[in-house]
């Protein structure tokens, strides 16, 4: 692609050119409830992509999809890992997506393993490659040098990563012992031991006072930037999501209503109404169409 | 003084082969919350392979001391290799397919795979008790104490029982290791917590578990020897009481606790035995269960367990 054609808007955005993820007419039904509806969109390789809405909006049903909690109704779910292996996510069991797939979560109630360390908590991140290094638990008993050096290595990345989100003091301590918004940062930092080439985050930001949150903001564009991984997030904090994402997709009642850069969806009609409500005289005409069936059932 | 040294140590002997067993029932309810009533019965099969694996190597109390503990060694990890098989085999077939299932679901499974076992090894083997001469005689007189009528009170160490002491807690050190410093130990406690979670990180959780009812099984079979080693008679019944005595020591420690497991194993054996030492030997289960009943009423969760919190 030449120079001049990143100013006029390209026929095919970035995202959709190398997805690293694939969502596809995505379905998900409880019984009667369409949770989501014939969703498609893509997640752009090295992009923070959110997802945004109305709260039962479907958000976290699709990363409940994505991560293996539950299996899709209908669609496809392709994730593209850089070495360019192909797996359907839809197929797979759910440690597979962690371990082989290379998919990371987060969830919008913290689950560390409270009663844990906090550096045991990044260690179990780093179970399957240890294990192998270990001719499970075999050699780690008979302490080869093998083991030791893979354990050491993975320490050394458990550590990189608790000096990275500031909780190398705590390292020993049990991880429910930990302010909240530590405990955030530990679960991003956990999700990011498994090495992950996407990493979903559901609503990282709640709860977190604004010093915190401008915090999580550098943390997300260093694991864009210096680790490489792209990240998928829901979010209902509008500056987080203005600031930080390059790519943002709008759910409502499950359907997407929007997808596009930030700056667009910004000023997007549709959003603004499921943001904010339907325009004035709207409101006006559909009462106005209320009281005529009343008044025609009273007739009768 | 020397009696009741002498109780203290057959006390902890068989509180080490209680113990033992215990740590498979602990284990396994940590990590999925189910009482795994086959496991006594797991040790059962434990025993008889050992006993089987003996009378083939041919050993005799006639064999050298080296050859002795050399071919025990091997004996030792043939039973734990084909018992765990049993342990791995009965999780897979029975517990795993009802996992999600309601809750009664495994318990009732497990009381029937207890059964199973029992049944097969009573048609495999044979129901009348099978015996094995005393490999190891002799052992220390630690004291010696002679009556007014003469007679001679000796507190004996026997060779079994150092063996069994000693074997007891070089497996408690190992595996407590492994609980607490590899990777495999690492998701266990994991899985105990959030298995979900532990999911989503990689965690294989089905082999997770499987892995953990091997290793219970493994000890289990440990404890097989031992007790074949300690009382020469073994029949397809003992599991029954052992596992039953076993699970008492588990709750009795805490369930989900692994020192529990053992602190509760030795604290049962020495009920028992200074029980049947100063009161009466008939009286003994009565005793132990009734201390089991009073320590559950002002401690429910055990000695070492922790309370259980409701997830909200």
């Amino acid at each position: 692609m030449s120079e001049t054609a990143i100013a006029a808007p390209s026929p095919t955005p970035r995202w959709e050119a190398d997805p690293v993820l694939d969502v596809e007419h995505l379905t998900m039904r409880f019984g009667g409830l369409v949770a989501v509806d014939d969703l498609s969109f893509a997640v752009g390789r090295g992009d923070i992509t959110a997802i945004i809405g109305p709260n039962g909006a479907g958000k976290t049903t699709v990363f409940n999809c994505i991560t293996g909690f539950y299996k899709p109704t209908e669609g496809r779910l392709t994730m593209r890992r850089a070495e360019g292996e192909e797996f359907l996510l839809e197929r797979m069991p759910d440690f597979q997506i962690a371990a082989r797939a290379k998919v990371a979560r987060t969830f919008q109630n913290i689950r560390l393993f409270g009663g844990m360390t906090v550096l045991e908590n990044l260690m179990v991140a780093q179970h399957n490659p240890l294990m192998k290094a270990s001719y499970f638990t075999f050699g780690g008993v008979l302490g080869l040098s093998h083991y030791r050096r893979s354990e050491k290595e993975a320490i050394g990345f458990a550590t990189s990563w608790l000096e990275q989100i500031r909780l190398i003091d705590r390292a020993d301590d049990p991880a429910a012992d930990l302010p909240y918004g530590a405990q955030r940062r530990l679960e991003i930092a956990r999700a990011m031991c498994t090495r992950p080439e996407i990493l979903c985050l559901d609503e990282p930001a709640a709860g977190l006072n604004p010093r915190e949150s401008a915090e999580l903001n550098d943390l997300l564009r260093l694991i864009r930037d210096e680790y490489q991984t792209s990240v998928l997030l829901i979010e209902h904090d509008m500056s987080v999501v203005m600031e930080i994402s390059d790519h943002v997709v709008v759910l409502d009642y499950g359907k997407k209503i929007a997808d596009g850069p930030a700056d667009v969806i910004r000023n997007d009609p549709a959003v603004i109404a499921a943001y904010l409500g339907v325009e004035d005289d709207e409101v006006e005409a559909a009462e106005e169409e209320v009281e005529e069936i009343k008044e025609e059932a009273e007739r009768r | 003084m020397e009696y009741f040294v002498q109780q203290l140590i057959n006390g902890l002997t068989l509180g080490s082969i209680y113990g033992l067993i215990a740590i498979g029932y602990t284990m396994v309810y940590g990590i999925i919350g189910m009482i795994n009533f086959a496991h006594g019965d797991i040790f059962m099969v434990g025993s008889f392979i050992a006993l089987i694996a003996i009378i083939a190597f041919g050993l005799t109390a006639g064999s050298s001391l080296a050859v002795l503990i050399l071919a025990l060694i091997l004996v030792l990890l043939i039973a734990m290799a084909l018992t765990s098989v049993y342990g791995w085999t009965v999780e897979r077939l029975a517990y795993r397919p009802l996992r999600g299932s309601f809750r009664l679901a495994p318990l009732i499974t497990a009381i029937g795979m207890s059964i199973v076992l029992q049944n097969f090894v009573q048609i495999a083997q044979g129901a009348r008790v099978k015996p094995l001469q005393p490999l190891f005689s002799g052992g220390f007189t630690l004291m010696e104490l002679e009556g007014p009528t003469g007679a001679v009170f000796r507190v004996n160490l026997s060779f079994a029982q150092i063996l069994i002491i000693v074997t007891t807690v070089v497996l408690m050190t190992v595996f407590t290791l492994i609980i607490a410093k590899t990777s495999l130990g690492r998701s266990q406690r994991a899985c105990e917590q959030d298995r979900k979670m532990a999911a989503l990180l990689g965690v294989n959780v089905d082999r997770t578990i499987s892995l953990t009812f091997v290793m219970g099984a493994a000890l289990a079979a440990v404890a097989g020897l031992m007790y074949l080693l300690y009382y020469g008679v073994i029949d397809f019944y003992i599991g029954f009481i052992a596992g039953v005595k076993a699970f008492t020591a588990a709750v009795l420690g805490g369930i989900g606790s692994l020192p529990g497991a053992m602190l509760g194993g030795l604290l049962i054996g020495l009920i028992e035995t200074f029980w049947s030492a100063y009161f009466s030997i008939e009286y003994k289960d009565v005793a132990a269960f009734s201390i089991l009943a009073i320590v559950l009423i002002f401690l429910p969760s055990g000695i070492l367990g922790r309370p259980e919190v409701e997830k909200v």
